[in-house]
Parts: structure tokens; C-alpha cells; sequence
């Protein structure tokens, strides 16, 4: 008990300090996270919507493996991307490894299908007139995906959300692709499991604690973007 | 009205859009200034979790203007990115398996650079009563005997070899026994589990002094020749794997070497924790260390 306050001690000092690493660190978390979720969604979104707007053969195979996709355990996708990008590996031209941009990709491959998943029902969930109504009033094809999908708006942004709590609380595939690099691609959450092996327990609850509250404000913006254009 | 209300909205999220591609493309032109001047030290868990390379890479950077991609790892594992050519130099304490490593090729100029000591600790009761014992194969012996806990690495790290040797030598065959536990962690990790556990392990000096405040283990054994611990240099071959940076493993080799670097090593920890963490050995023979 007595080590938790020490770490919340610690937390809002290395806060209020503005401690430079420490702010690196998080801004870098911020930084890899929120740019794999961007992907995500755009690729997510995308193929979600196609998915769940077309009738095609073989469409439940295909939502059952974009379900599954969205349990993908880090430490399997770091495993794999490693593989692709060591530098004799089949994309080690890109001599990516052990950098942010490795990171970057490795979350991507772990949101898009949360992101996916989540999009897909939000768009079968809604009433199947909407299209046919939408339509009738001289929409084009794509005018209607549109607004469907603003339609659709508070789950996507909940799909936002998942994605990229998903990747920023993610420790297995950045300490793997990433390398934990002192000042380069070290996040709070590989900054986090180094310090509890050195046995700095205060400092690894101190990054827990920035983390949370990291996760914490991008949430509540993205909450405010989500309720406030909902009148209803 | 609506509309209005949902285009704020997608204005909002574009700037977002915009301020993400931003910091992305940042990160991308700090990847293509560093490619050319880039060094994968592959080394063991207890050269980073005892801060000796937070003090030693920096240094290094600064003198040559490579920037040093530190993966700290076990022994075992740094070998085989060694050996698959995914790093350039490696900072490894398995000599045996070191010895191999070269004999096939795969690394070049192993280069003697410092040593500590292995010790065994334990919990203060020490069920196996094995404190003061000069033998560590004895010690083991003692250990078995007792069925008292044991928390092993079990991840081939440098660590993990020594520990089988001397379990090697002692006669005993650990593996399923029921007071042998394996962990698959760093020795950071896995001294947090002896403590936990209340079980004996085998540690290098260097983390178990770093760590000591937190945990509450004695030394038990210590002082045996066969507990030394020994640091190489070892730069990877590039006559196997072409893309291997090796004018930046030799700088690194050099460095690691130097007469400078020889008396940092030398001094650090020393104020932190009273004692030298490591023991600066270049140019010394393995054969003379410990005397």
C-alpha cells in the first residue's frame, strides 16, 4: 500500500516537474498510438462498411475472422511483424525495425480489425430502410455510405475508442518491434515493464498512473465529440 | 442545422488528422538521417537493468555519431540476432557459448571487457543452511537436498548457463523437480520473484546490488572461481550477413575497450551503492581474472 502512494507521489511529481523523459515518453505513446488508430481508421472504417453493405459469398467466414482479429494477442502480431521486417526478412529493405515507424505498424495490424469488427455491426445495426429511403430521395450510392456512416456516428467513435485503447495500453509487439530505445522508442508501457525489472516499482506505478491518465483525456475528447452532436 | 453541427465535427477530426501526419512524418525523417549511422548493440538484461549503458551509450554517441539501437535481451538471445545478422555488435556474458558463437563463424574479435561475480542468494532463514558455503556446486547440492525453492531464469541467458553448469556440476539433474522453478524472465524480474517466493536464485552482483533495497535477499555464496562472470565484445561477422554494420561494431568494440570508457566502468556505481558494480578487464587475460 505504502509503494502505491509512493507511486502517486511519484507520478505527480514527474507531472509537475514536467520531467523530460518522462514527457517524451508519453508524447511518443501518444504520438505511435494515435497514428496507428488514424490508420486503422481508415481502413477499418472502410472495409467494415463495404463488408457489412455487400452480400457476397463466404460473407460469415469473413466477419467470423474479422471477429477473431480483434482478439489478435500483441506478442503474436510483434512476432510476426519482426519476421516481415528483420533485416533479412522479406521486407528489410525498409531497415524499419527497432524503430517508431515498426511500432506504427505493428499497432495498425492489431486496431484495424477492432476498429473493423466494430464498424461492421455499427452499419448491419442500422435499419435496413434507412438505405432504401436514402436512396429513394435521389442520393448517390456513395452520398448514401456517407451518411450512413454519420449515421452510425456514436458507435464508430466507441470503435475509435476500442482501437486505440487497444494499442496504447500494448506492451507485447512494441517491446518486441520496437526495441525500447531510450529516447526513441521506449512508451510508457515498455518504459513501464523495463523499471518493475529493475525493481523501481515507484516509477513503474508512477508511468501506470500517466498512462491512465493519458487514455483518460483522449477519451473524454473523444467522448465529448461523440455526445455532443447526438441531440436526441 | 445538422449539418452544420456534424461538418464541426469533421473539421475537428481532420485537424486531428493533420496533427498525427504531422508528428508521423516527423518520425519518419528521424529514421532516414539515422539509417546510415545505425548500430544494433544486441546485449544481456543485466548491463541495462544495472544503468551501466544509460552512462555508456550516450558517451559512445557523442564521441562517434552513430546512434546505438540497444536490445537488451538474454545472452542466448543476443547470440542468435547474431547469428541471424539482426545485430551488429553484441555485449554478452555466456563464454562458452561465446566461444561457440565465433568458432562457427558467425562473430569475430570476442574481446575481454569486464567481469563481476555471480553470487547465490537467498532468504534470510536459508532452509538449505548453506550460507558461508565456499563450494557453489556444494551449495546446489544443498539446495536439492533440501527441496528448497529454487528460481531459475530457464531463458538461456548467460545467466541461465552458468546456473546449469554449476547444477552440471554438482550432479544433479534439476529439471521437474518440484522445488525447481523456471521463470522466463530477466534477472530484474526473477530476483522480484526469489523475493516474493522466498527462494534461492543465482544473480550477477551488478543487478542484485541495484535491486537490493527492494528485496530483502542475502547473499548466501559468494567468492567461488567458478562464480566469475565475464563481459565480451563480440562483433558480428559481416562476412555472413553483408548488411551488418561492422566499421560501427569495431568503433563500439574499440570504445568498450578504451581507457576511458575501462575507467567508467570502473567507478560505477561506486556512489550509489558503495561498491563498484563491475570490474574494467581489457587487455587482461580471462585466465588471470579473480586472482
Amino acid at each position: 500500500m505504502e509503494l502505491i502512494i509512493q507511486g502517486i507521489i511519484k507520478a505527480f511529481d514527474l507531472i509537475i516537474s514536467f520531467d523530460p523523459e518522462v514527457m517524451g515518453i508519453t508524447w511518443l505513446s501518444l504520438k505511435i498510438s494515435g497514428t496507428a488508430t488514424l490508420i486503422s481508421l481508415f481502413i477499418g472504417i472502410s472495409i467494415g462498411t463495404v463488408v457489412a453493405l455487400t452480400n457476397f459469398y463466404g460473407k460469415r467466414l469473413i466477419i467470423s475472422l474479422i471477429n477473431t482479429g480483434m482478439g489478435l494477442p500483441p506478442v503474436v502480431v510483434g512476432l510476426f511483424v519482426t519476421i516481415l521486417i528483420w533485416r533479412n526478412g522479406p521486407l528489410g529493405f525498409l531497415e524499419i525495425l527497432y524503430t517508431p515507424s515498426a511500432m506504427i505498424l505493428a499497432q495498425t495490424v492489431i486496431a484495424t480489425p477492432i476498429v473493423m469488427g466494430i464498424s461492421l455491426a455499427a452499419i448491419q445495426n442500422l435499419p435496413p430502410n434507412l438505405r432504401l429511403q436514402i436512396l429513394s430521395l435521389g442520393a448517390s450510392r456513395l452520398q448514401m455510405v456517407w451518411v450512413l456512416i454519420k449515421e452510425a456516428r456514436l458507435p464508430l467513435l466507441a470503435a475509435v475508442m476500442a482501437g486505440f485503447g487497444g494499442v496504447i495500453s500494448e506492451v507485447g509487439a512494441s517491446i518486441m518491434v520496437g526495441g525500447n530505445i531510450k529516447g526513441y522508442s521506449r512508451v510508457l508501457t515498455t518504459a513501464t515493464v523495463m523499471e518493475t525489472g529493475k525493481g523501481n516499482f515507484d516509477i513503474a506505478i508512477a508511468l501506470g498512473i500517466i498512462l491512465l491518465l493519458l487514455a483518460f483525456f483522449v477519451n473524454l475528447i473523444l467522448t465529448q465529440i461523440q455526445q455532443r452532436q447526438n441531440p436526441r | 442545422m445538422k449539418i452544420f453541427r456534424n461538418s464541426k465535427v469533421l473539421i475537428t477530426m481532420m485537424v486531428a488528422a493533420l496533427l498525427f501526419a504531422f508528428g508521423t512524418s516527423s518520425i519518419l525523417t528521424a529514421n532516414a538521417a539515422s539509417k546510415q549511422k545505425n548500430l544494433i548493440l544486441a546485449t544481456t538484461t543485466s548491463t541495462q537493468d544495472t544503468g551501466l549503458l544509460d552512462v555508456l551509450i550516450p558517451a559512445f554517441e557523442k564521441q562517434t555519431g552513430y546512434f546505438v539501437k540497444t536490445i537488451a535481451v538474454g545472452s542466448g538471445q543476443a547470440m542468435t540476432m547474431g547469428q541471424k545478422g539482426e545485430a551488429d555488435v553484441l555485449l554478452v556474458h555466456s563464454p562458452d557459448a561465446e566461444k561457440k558463437f565465433v568458432e562457427e563463424g558467425y562473430g569475430i574479435n570476442r574481446q575481454l571487457v569486464m567481469h563481476n561475480d555471480f553470487i547465490i542468494i537467498g532468504p534470510a532463514a536459508d532452509p538449505a543452511k548453506i550460507k558461508g558455503v565456499k563450494s557453489s556446486a556444494e551449495a546446489f547440492k544443498m539446495i536439492a537436498q533440501a527441496d528448497a525453492l529454487f528460481m531459475s531464469r530457464g531463458d538461456n541467458s548467460g545467466t541461465n548457463a552458468k546456473e546449469k553448469t554449476l547444477w552440471k556440476k554438482a550432479g544433479i539433474n534439476p529439471e521437474g523437480q518440484k522445488w525447481y522453478q523456471q521463470t522466463g524472465l530477466g534477472m530484474g524480474q526473477t530476483l522480484n520473484v526469489a523475493a516474493e517466493k522466498k527462494g534461492y536464485t543465482l544473480a550477477d552482483r551488478g543487478t542484485y546490488l541495484s535491486q537490493k533495497k527492494t528485496l530483502g535477499l542475502d547473499i548466501l555464496v559468494e567468492g567461488d572461481a567458478a562464480l566469475l562472470n565475464i563481459y565480451h565484445v563480440i562483433e558480428v561477422n559481416s562476412a555472413k550477413w553483408p548488411k551488418v554494420n561492422s566499421p560501427g561494431a569495431r568503433d563500439f568494440a574499440a570504445f568498450m575497450i578504451s581507457k576511458k570508457t575501462q575507467k567508467i566502468i570502473k567507478t560505477f556505481g561506486v556512489d550509489k551503492y558503495g561498491a563498484p558494480l563491475f570490474f574494467p578487464d581489457a587487455g587482461k587475460k580471462v585466465e588471470d581474472l579473480g586472482k
